[in-house]
Formats: structure tokens, sequence, C-alpha cells
């Protein structure tokens, strides 16, 4: 850190603009803009099929990019992806370690490929394996390792090199709670040590544990950007869940939600059920004072916290579960005329 | 792990490729690793083992009255025959390899490590040359048991297999661009059944070549495989090396040639 120049290039870790892959006629990344600070953790929210995956391989020199450009600490990722590999350490959604190899084993080759020495690359092996709780497992072979042990692993692994930025591809799905909230431990502790982490999770309580800013992604564009606070405010802190007695309800309920609740309703699919975010847990009683009023009686009635789901109503007007659907290249119309 | 190593990643100064020194380490690693599984996994030497000592047996006697009159005049031509054949052979499964090794996810990782292009499949070729060595190897001990006695040495017996190696690790190169350009192991394994066969069956290994027609000697003639079989023959029968000795390093490297550039080449375009 001795020139401004340095200091100018060192800001930001990722600035990338108008990201584009298309598969065929698929546009699977459609004008992606990110711009991570380093130092932070950037979260990429979205649902399955959104783009996640493919935007961080091509930020990461796995795919090339069919358009727009990526700087990663000021090198460009098209035309100095050797460089680029030099300062990442990428996770994948499925783990890329070495199945016929033991824990050790895999450490030890990806630290001589890294370029550390023999006696090196077996110190660095027992620190990594031991900071990960897997000592114990360190010569057993892979096809006998939990889900949760294989992620560690592949996560120890990326961090050999101590890699200014670290691409995590969803590192808790599938994980079961306890090793989940082992795993942000660790993620939170990268960022102590000076690194920069972009994750992509489904989950908003993920990003909301872990991230600094964070990016909806939707249909491979960005729908929404911002600090998990503006992101959730957004959408409000919690969300109703109402089911009315009769379907011929629903109509005059979700007039008194939106007028009690200042907000946008939405009715689910079964028709009964309308959904809307809340800003106060408070107003419950409010809104449940003026159903009594016009004689609506209700089924059922809930607080939640907001799921991604909702996330995606508000900022998009449709959810994530249809958004999924329609990428995989099934009608949802069908669907909502039956309906 | 702490923040001023991680720092410092960003201060020193970053090449854009791999030198030639460490596009070396990087393949001796993957070699390595090659070697790693292949103790984690013997299972993967059963063909290696069992196919010289099955194949020997069998064409001997099965030839041998037919050809040369007697099974023990006609081990001086079927052993460095079958040699070649069973060695040439066994670099189809580094093509096969090199395909479903593609497929996992650790070709993930070695793609996004700073590490020279090349290595992965340098070093899976390399470490094979292991299994030609133990197929090699037994196909003499084979011979010699059935009463071969090379009357050129141990010496030349010694530089022979080199040499059936080293050709064999060249071959490998036309299994390893099929490995990396098909889609799946099994296809791997079928184009490059049908390139072997020819290839080592219309040749001087089993039968002389004048028993053949015209147009099929014109063939068996310029086949790289007889020259490497006949290259073998001279240095284990009269300890003499010529012609055929250079002949066979010749088209090992013209193979090496056009075949490392393509699989590297396809390689890349895949990553």
């Amino acid at each position: 850190m001795n020139t401004t120049k340095k200091a100018s290039s060192t800001e930001w870790a990722v600035e990338a603009r108008g990201l584009v892959k298309t598969f065929g006629n698929h546009r699977a990344v459609d004008g992606v803009d990110l711009n991570v600070r380093a130092g932070s953790i950037y979260g990429v929210l979205g649902p399955n099929g959104a783009g996640k995956t493919t935007t961080i391989r091509m930020l990461a020199t796995l795919l090339r990019m069919d358009g727009g450009e990526a700087r990663i600490f000021g090198h460009d990722v098209a035309k100095e992806s050797h460089i680029i590999r030099q300062l990442i350490g990428v996770t994948g959604q499925y783990a890329s370690v070495d199945e016929s190899l033991s824990a050790t084993e895999n450490l030890i080759i990806f630290s001589r490929l890294l370029g550390l020495g023999r006696a090196e690359s077996k110190r660095k092996a027992a620190e990594l394996l031991e900071e990960f709780g897997l000592t114990e497992a360190a010569n057993r072979p892979l096809k006998n390792f939990s889900g949760g042990m294989r992620r560690r692993l592949d996560l120890a692994a990326s961090l050999i090199a101590q890699p200014p930025l670290i691409f995590l591809d969803e590192p808790t799905t599938g994980l079961d709670p306890r090793t989940r909230s082992q795993m942000w431990d660790t993620i939170r502790r990268l960022v102590v040590t000076g690194s920069t982490v972009l994750l992509t999770t489904q989950y908003l309580d993920e990003a909301d544990q872990l991230a600094d800013r964070v990016a909806v992604i939707d249909r491979g564009r960005v729908v929404a950007e911002g600090t998990v606070d503006e992101l959730k405010a957004s959408v409000g802190t919690s969300s109703l869940h109402l089911r009315v007695h009769q379907a011929s309800d629903v109509a005059a309920a979700r007039d008194i939600v939106e007028r009690v609740l200042k907000v946008r309703s939405s009715a689910s699919a079964e028709a009964s059920k309308i959904t809307a975010p809340m800003a106060d847990p408070d107003q419950v009683t409010d809104l449940l004072i003026a159903l009594r009023s016009q004689g609506i009686g209700l089924a059922e009635i809930s607080v939640q916290k907001p799921t991604l789901d909702e996330v995606f109503l508000t900022i998009t007007g449709h959810g994530a579960a249809d958004n999924a659907e329609q990428t995989a290249g099934h009608s949802t119309v069908l669907e909502g005329a039956k309906a | 792990m702490n923040s001023a190593a991680v720092k410092s990643q960003l201060d020193r100064p970053l090449k854009n490729h791999a030198g030639f020194g460490q596009t070396l380490r990087n393949s001796l690693t993957m070699a390595l690793r090659g070697l790693l599984k292949i103790r984690r996994t013997p299972e993967q030497l059963f063909d290696v083992t069992l196919q010289p000592i099955l194949f020997t047996l069998m064409f001997t006697y099965i030839f041998g009255g037919a050809i040369a009159g007697d099974v023990h005049s006609y081990l001086p031509i079927i052993i460095p025959g079958i040699l070649v054949q069973t060695v040439i052979g066994t670099s189809i499964v580094t093509g096969v390899q090199l395909r479903e090794d593609m497929d996992k996810g650790v070709f993930d990782r070695f793609k996004s490590l700073p590490i020279a292009r090349i290595a992965p499949l340098a070093g899976a070729l390399l470490a094979d040359t292991i299994r030609y060595t133990i197929a090699t190897v037994l196909t003499f001990i084979m011979g010699f048991l059935m009463g071969y006695r090379p009357e050129g040495g141990i010496g030349y017996v010694i530089i022979a297999g080199l040499l059936v190696i080293a050709c064999s690790w060249a071959v490998s190169w036309i299994f390893a661009f099929f490995g990396v350009i098909a889609r799946t192991a099994s296809s791997v394994q079928g184009i490059s059944m049908m390139i072997l066969f020819p290839l080592t069956f219309l040749s001087n290994a089993f039968v002389p070549v004048d028993t053949m027609p015209n147009w099929l000697q014109w063939f068996v003639k310029f086949n790289p495989v007889s020259h490497l079989v006949s290259a073998v023959r001279d240095l284990t029968n009269t300890g003499t090396i010529g012609t055929q000795f250079s002949l066979s390093l010749i088209s090992a490297a013209a193979i090496v040639a056009i075949f490392a550039p393509l699989t590297v080449r396809a390689y890349m375009r895949r990553t």
C-alpha cells in the first residue's frame, strides 16, 4: 500500500458492468452489475435458476462472459485470468474436492499446486484441518464424509493461498442447522482476517446474518440492491398470512388489509389465502378489529418473518417459486387459469 | 490466517501466465495426485496385471504351433509383439479415466487455481506410465517363465521396455484427445478401441507380414506399431539399436507433436 493508485484499485474487490451469459436462446445472466467493496461480505440472493451460479462462475474465470466487463481488484477478468486466479478462492455449490483421496492428501495436492514446498504443504494441511475441525477424519477417504464435512474441506481448500476474494456458491444449502451456523461463523472469521466474501444464497435469513450488502437477482437481472436493512424495509419487517372462511370474502378482506396496513397484498393460488408485508406487528390488532366489524370470518392467521418469496413478491410482483418454474421452461399460465 | 498475509497478496507482483518451471512443477504435482489415486484404489491396476499374464499365455499357445512350428521358437516373435499390444492397449484407459476425472467437481477447482492449464493433462498421462511399467515387467516375466531367454541380455531388455513405455505415453495423447472431446467415458472407450485394434493387429506383432495380401502389407509396413515391434525384437533378440529404433521414436515424437497441442487446445476451450 505505497501509492494512491494502489488504494483506488483495492477499494473495490469486484466491479462488474452489464454481465451477460446466454445458453442457447436462454439469457441466464442478462446485464448484471455488481460492486463489492473490499473487506465486506456481499450476498447475491435469488431463487434457483436466477443466474447466481452463472454470475459467480464468470467472475471466477470458470465461464467466459458473453457480454459486459468485470474487474477484480482492478484486474480485468477476461484478459488477466491467470492473475485473477491468484486473487480468488472458489467454493462451488458441489464440493470441488477429490473424492478418491483423503482430506489431508487433497489439501497437500492443492497446496503444492499453489507453489508451497513439501513440508510447508503438510503444515498448511494440518493447520487447516485443525481449524475446520476435520483432524480426526484427516486420513479417511472422502467417500465416508458427510455433506457438512465435505463443504468444510472444500472451504479449507479455498483458503490455502489466503486469497483476498472468496466466492461461496450457496455455502449452506443442504446443511443441517448446526453445521449451518458453524459455516456462518467461519465465513464471518474470513472477513475479520481481511478477505472479501461474495456469497450466493437462496435464504434471506442467511443474507441477513452475514451480508453487509445484498443484490437480489431474478431472471438474470439485479432487481434490488442495498443493505439488508434497506431490503427488509421494502418488504416490511414481518409478513401477515390470512385465510378467510368464505372464498367470496377474499376481495373484501384484501381491501381491508390494504387499507389498514397501507401495503400491497396478494392472494395465493388457493385464493382463500392472503399475504401482505407488515412494518409493525402491532397493526394486527387494528386489522382484526376492522375484519370483525365487516363480519369476515378467519380460518387462520399468522405473522411470520419475511421469506425470500415475499421479497420477490414485493420487488418483482411474482413469487420465487413461480420464477423457478418459468425459467425451467414450464408455463404457469395453465395452473393460474385453473385456479 | 492474518490480515497482513491477505493484504500482501494484492501488493506482490502478479504474472498473467505460468512459466516453464511452474508448468513442470504443476505437472509433477498432478502426477503425484495420479499416483495417490492408484494407491487409494489399487483395483484399477487389475487390467495391467491380469492382461499381460492372460494374453501372453493365450496368444503363445494358440498361435505358437501354427506360426513357428512350436511354442518355444515362437516366443522371440510373440513376446515383443504381445508386449507392444498390451502396453499400448493399456494407454486407452488414460483417455477413459481422464474423461471420468474431468466430470468430477475437483476439475472445477483445478480450473480456478493459478496453475498451468496443461498440468492436469500432462500429470495424468505421466502418472499412467506406472501402469505401462507394470504391464511391461509382467509381460517379460511371463515370457521368462514360459522359457523365453532374450539373446540381447538384460540391459537391452530394459532399453526395450523403456522404449515401449515412452511410445505408449506418446500414443496415450491420442486417447487423451478423445477423452477431452468426448461426452462420456464409454464413448471414449468405443472410439479408442476402433483405433487400437487396426493399429495393433494390422502389424507384424503376431504373424509374419509376408503371409498377408500385398495391399495390407503396405499398411503394415507403414504402421508405426510394426516399427516399434521390430525395434523391440532387434533389442531383445540380437541386442541391436537400428533404424527401427529411430523410426519408432520419430513416430512417437510426431504423435506427441500433433496430439498434445490438439488436446490442450480442446481442453482449454472447454475450460
